[in-house]
């Protein structure tokens, strides 16, 4: 008897492998830094050079570290959800510019909203190296101690936002 | 003749470099180590290329971080780490032996071993087993056969 369910249990193993394989998307690169500390770095604040900030800035309260650009067309997409962000929850949102014109990038703010706490300038991309950016819009999660909770890669959703950055966000602010 | 050239050049085409700022060492040992390593890693954006291959701006920017540690004369294995300490494993074209990758090391072998044992199963169990009859039930069979053999040549 057993013989004759083999097959089938060979098919439904198969189906929930595919399943496993369509859900998961090969373009998300786990990173490397989940539960680890935000590298060090130092740049300049967007619009006023001589500011410098870095990791210490953000400590303190669970923060997002957005990275974002004007040249990156998901970005647009996004933007109105960190407003939306901004505006209705208490959450500490830096951005990151990233290899983008400080002037378009201010210009950008101006026009579509501010939602950030504070936007820090790497116009060279080298932060965004060290931080494993590959692809813009990219998104951290960080506890009150610049630990790296969560990270999401592309635009964000307000299903996102809302299924997973929140919670995170919540579980986080009570500890 | 020149269709056919032409369809060669095509070929040759794709495997041109996409380094588009010339990167020269003057120690052709650097060069070579150079290369090496950027056949080596993959390019995030476009998954399928090396960053030698890759003409997405993240793969040249790396390119440049690349050749500026080789060029400050950086072993192989501290360009490697520093990448990998980034980006993840994943940029590895030719993936360390670690927890997370045993599966995709030795997992063929599995495979294989899994399947010569059920290949080994199945023509064992094909095989016609030695069945021992007694002189009796040997008579006995003869008989059988035989009247059966009647029956079918009366009907």
């Amino acid at each position: 008897m057993f013989k004759y369910l083999i097959p089938l249990i060979v098919f439904f193993g198969l189906v929930i492998l595919f399943i496993f394989g369509l859900n998961n998307d090969p373009r998300l690169v786990p990173s490397p830094f989940i539960d680890k500390p935000l590298p060090q770095f130092a740049l300049p604040v967007l619009g006023q050079p001589e500011a410098i900030a870095g990791v210490e800035d953000f400590k303190g309260e669970v923060s997002l570290l957005n990275i974002w650009a004007t040249w990156c067309i998901p970005c647009r997409q996004e933007h109105p959800l960190l407003v939306n962000l901004a505006n209705n929850k208490d959450i500490n949102i830096v951005g990151l510019n990233y290899k983008d014109n400080e002037i378009e990038a201010l210009k950008w703010l101006d026009d579509l909203g501010n939602p950030y706490d504070l936007v820090l300038s790497d116009v060279k991309g080298t932060t965004g190296i060290d931080l494993g950016v590959y692809g813009v819009p990219e998104t951290f999660v960080l506890d009150k101690n610049g630990i790296v909770k969560y990270k999401h890669v592309g635009p964000l959703t307000e299903e996102i936002i809302n299924d997973i950055i929140l919670p995170i966000v919540e579980e986080l602010n009570q500890i | 003749m020149k269709l056919i050239a032409l369809l060669f050049s095509f070929i040759f085409l794709s495997s041109v470099y996409a380094v588009d700022i010339p990167m020269e060492f003057e120690e052709p040992e650097k060069q070579e180590q150079y290369q090496i390593l950027l056949e080596e890693l993959r390019c995030l954006v476009c998954q399928n290329q090396s960053l030698a291959d890759s003409n997405a701006d993240l793969a040249q920017d790396l390119r440049i971080q690349v050749f500026n540690m080789v060029e400050e004369g950086q072993e192989k294995e501290v360009i490697i780490d520093y990448l990998v300490a980034r980006y993840g494993d994943f940029v590895l074209y030719n993936p360390r032996l670690n927890p997370v990758t045993v599966l995709l090391w030795f997992g063929p072998f599995l495979l294989l071993i899994f399947s010569l044992f059920m290949a080994y199963r199945l023509i064992n169990r094909s095989k016609v087993e030695d069945v021992s009859i007694t002189q009796e039930d040997r008579a006995r069979a003869v008989e059988i056969l035989k009247n059966t053999n009647n029956q079918e040549n009366n009907t």
